[in-house]
C-alpha cells in the first residue's frame, strides 16, 4: 500500500475529533450529565412546591417499598412494587407472545418468491411508520364499550352484554404486542433468510419429521434473530408509556407512566427519579444477562 | 412446486400468516372506516360523510399542533442528520479512531435507554438551566433522540460502499473535500435520505418526551391527539388519525422506494 491509501478519507487526523465532537457534545449535555443529575435527584429531598432540594436522603427509594406514617414509622406498602412487577411480567409475556406469533409468519415470508417477499416485508414494516398513538388508540374502538368485539359477539348471539375489555392488564398486553411485533418479525426473518435450505433437506433425508426438523434445525438456527427481536421488544416494553396511559386506564400502571405521573401531576420528582433508576437498572440487567448468554454460548461453540 | 421445496413448507403457516396480516391491519382499517361515519356516536353507523374531515381541517388547535410538530421535526431532522453524517464518516472511514466502540455506544445512547428516561433527563436539564421556551426545549430534545435513527442507515450505507472509489478519486489528486463531495456523498445519498426520513418520522411521532416537556405553549400533534383521546372517542379524532396515516404511508412508501433503488 502506498502512504496515500493509508490516509484515505482525509489527510488530517484532527478530523476524527471534529467529526465526532457535535454528536458527543449533544449526548454529553442532554443525556450523560442529566442522567447523573437523575441519580442525584433520586437521593434528594422533595421540594415544598414540587421539584427537589439537594439534601441527601434515601427516602425516595424507601418510598418505593414503604409508606411513611405521621411519626416516621415505615409501613410496608406494595403499591409501587406491584407496578414494577406488573411491568416485568407484561414485558416478558409480550416478548413471548411476539416470539410465538412472529416465527411462523417470518418463516412463511421467507418461503415466498422474491417479489412477494419484498411486498410482505413492506407490509410488516408499514404499521411501524404509522403514528404509534393512533395505532394504540385504535384498540379503544375495538375493545371498548360497544366496541367492535362486543358488537360482533352480540351479532353472533354469543352474549347480550359484556364488560368493557379496556382498562386492565389484558388491554395493555394487546396494545404492547400490537405495537412491537414488527420489531420481532424483521430480525427473525433475517435469520431464517440466512439459513441454508440444504440443512432442512438433509434433516428430511435423515428421516427427521417436519416437526423434528423445525425443532432441531430451523428454530436453533434462527436463534440469533430471536435474541435480537427479544431485545428490541422487551426493552421498549419495560419503558412503555402510551399503552398503559391509553389502554390501562388511570389505575393499572406500568413503570413508564408511573414515572410520567411523578414528574407531571403528582409532582414528586425524587420518587420519579428513583423509579427511573429502577427502570434503567432493569434494562441494564436484562441486556447484560442476554449479552452474557451470547458470550457463553460462543465460548462453548469454540470449545466444541 | 417441486417435491424438494415441499419439505420446507409447514401446513397451517400460510393461513396463520394471512390471519396475522388481518390482525395487523384490522385496527387501522376500523379507524379509517369509522372516520366516514356521519353519526356523532362513533360506534353507530349513520351513513357516509366527509363532514369530520372538513371539521378537522378547520380546527385551529389541530393546525397549530401540526405546525409545531413540523417546525420541531424539520430542525431536529436537519441538525441530527448533519451531525450523524459527520460521526458516521469518522466511525466508518476514519483511520486510527481511538475508542471507536465507546464512540458508537455514545452516538446510539438514546436507543439503549427507555425513552421515558431520556425524557426525564432532558426535563431535569431544562429545569436546572431555567430554559422555559417550549419550542426550544422540544427541538433540543428531539435532536438528541433523532441522532441514532439518522446515524444507523448512513453507517449501513457507508459500510456497504467500497472505499476503493474514494482512494481512486484521491489518486487522481482530488482533495478530501472534493472526494467527499463528488464521490462519497452522492453514493451514500440514499442512506442519508432514509436516515433523515427516519429521524423526521420519529420526531413527528414522538409522544413520551413531548408530553413530559409539554409546557411553554408548544403542543405537538401526538400530544394534541392524546388530549382528544382523553375526551373520548370521536369521529373527528378518527378523521385526524386517518389523515396522519395517509401522510405516514406516503412517507414510508417514498423511503421504501428510495432504499430499493440501489
Amino acid at each position: 500500500m502506498t502512504p496515500r491509501h493509508e490516509t484515505s478519507g482525509w489527510k488530517n487526523p484532527g478530523w476524527n475529533v471534529w467529526g465526532l465532537l457535535p454528536t458527543h457534545l449533544i449526548m454529553l449535555c442532554t443525556l450523560i450529565i442529566p442522567i447523573g443529575i437523575i441519580i442525584l435527584v433520586s437521593f434528594s429531598t422533595r421540594g415544598p412546591y414540587g421539584g427537589f432540594d439537594y439534601v441527601f436522603t434515601t427516602a425516595p427509594y424507601k418510598q418505593i417499598l414503604f409508606n411513611e406514617g405521621w411519626s416516621g414509622e415505615l409501613e410496608f406498602n406494595p403499591q409501587y412494587l406491584i407496578v414494577v412487577g406488573r411491568t416485568l411480567v407484561l414485558a416478558t409475556v409480550t416478548t413471548l407472545i411476539c416470539l410465538l406469533l412472529s416465527f411462523p409468519v417470518a418463516y412463511f415470508i421467507s418461503l415466498q418468491k422474491a417479489s412477494l417477499k419484498v411486498v410482505l416485508i413492506y407490509l410488516v414494516t408499514l404499521p411501524f411508520w404509522v403514528s404509534m398513538i393512533v395505532r394504540v388508540y385504535s384498540w379503544i374502538i375495538i375493545l371498548g364499550n360497544d366496541g367492535v368485539i362486543e358488537k360482533t359477539l352480540r351479532f353472533l348471539g354469543v352474549i347480550d352484554d359484556m364488560d368493557s375489555l379496556l382498562h386492565g392488564d389484558f388491554a395493555m398486553l394487546v396494545g404492547l404486542v400490537y405495537s412491537y411485533i414488527p420489531l420481532m418479525i424483521l430480525p427473525i426473518f433475517a435469520s431464517i433468510e440466512k439459513l441454508d435450505g440444504a440443512l432442512v433437506e438433509a434433516s428430511h433425508d435423515l428421516y427427521g419429521s417436519r416437526w423434528t426438523t423445525l425443532r432441531r434445525v430451523i428454530v436453533p438456527l434462527s436463534q440469533p434473530g430471536m435474541l435480537a427481536g427479544s431485545i428490541l421488544v422487551f426493552v421498549p416494553c419495560l419503558g412503555a408509556v402510551l399503552e398503559p396511559m391509553i389502554l390501562g386506564g388511570g389505575k393499572t400502571m406500568m413503570m413508564g407512566n408511573l414515572i410520567q405521573l411523578q414528574f407531571g401531576p403528582a409532582r414528586n420528582w425524587p420518587l420519579g427519579a428513583a423509579i427511573s433508576i429502577v427502570l434503567m437498572a432493569s434494562v441494564l440487567i436484562f441486556l447484560l444477562w442476554r449479552g452474557l448468554r451470547a458470550v457463553r454460548k460462543e465460548s462453548r461453540e469454540l470449545a466444541a | 412446486m417441486t417435491a424438494k421445496s415441499d419439505v420446507r413448507r409447514y401446513p397451517g403457516f400460510g393461513l396463520f400468516s394471512i390471519l396475522f396480516f388481518v390482525y395487523l391491519y384490522l385496527p387501522i382499517s376500523v379507524v379509517v372506516f369509522y372516520s366516514f361515519n356521519a353519526n356523532r356516536i362513533v360506534s353507530n353507523w349513520g351513513g357516509f360523510s366527509l363532514h369530520w374531515y372538513t371539521a378537522a381541517l378547520s380546527n385551529a388547535a389541530l393546525v397549530n399542533a401540526v405546525k409545531t410538530s413540523l417546525f420541531v421535526a424539520t430542525i431536529a431532522t436537519v441538525v441530527s442528520t448533519i451531525v450523524a453524517l459527520m460521526a458516521a464518516l469518522v466511525l466508518v472511514r476514519g483511520k486510527q479512531v481511538r475508542y471507536r466502540r465507546v464512540s458508537e455506544t455514545v452516538v446510539n445512547l438514546p436507543l439503549l435507554l427507555p425513552e421515558i428516561v431520556v425524557a426525564v433527563a432532558v426535563l431535569i436539564l431544562f429545569s436546572e438551566l431555567g430554559i422555559s421556551n417550549g419550542l426550544l426545549k422540544l427541538t433540543i430534545a428531539h435532536t438528541t433522540f433523532c441522532i441514532p435513527f439518522a446515524f444507523l442507515p448512513i453507517r449501513a450505507r457507508l459500510q456497504g460502499m467500497d472505499s476503493d472509489l474514494e482512494d481512486a478519486a484521491r489518486d487522481l489528486y482530488a482533495s478530501s473535500w472534493t472526494a467527499f463531495r463528488r464521490v462519497t456523498f452522492p453514493l451514500i445519498l440514499p442512506g442519508v435520505f432514509s436516515g433523515a426520513m427516519l429521524a423526521f418520522v420519529i420526531s413527528m411521532d414522538d409522544f413520551i418526551t413531548s408530553n413530559l416537556l409539554n409546557s411553554g405553549g408548544a403542543t405537538t400533534l401526538p400530544v394534541y391527539i392524546f388530549s382528544l383521546i382523553k375526551q373520548g372517542v370521536s369521529p373527528q379524532l378518527n378523521a385526524i388519525s386517518t389523515l396522519i396515516m395517509i401522510a405516514s404511508v406516503v412517507l414510508a412508501t417514498a423511503a421504501f422506494l428510495v432504499q430499493r433503488k440501489k
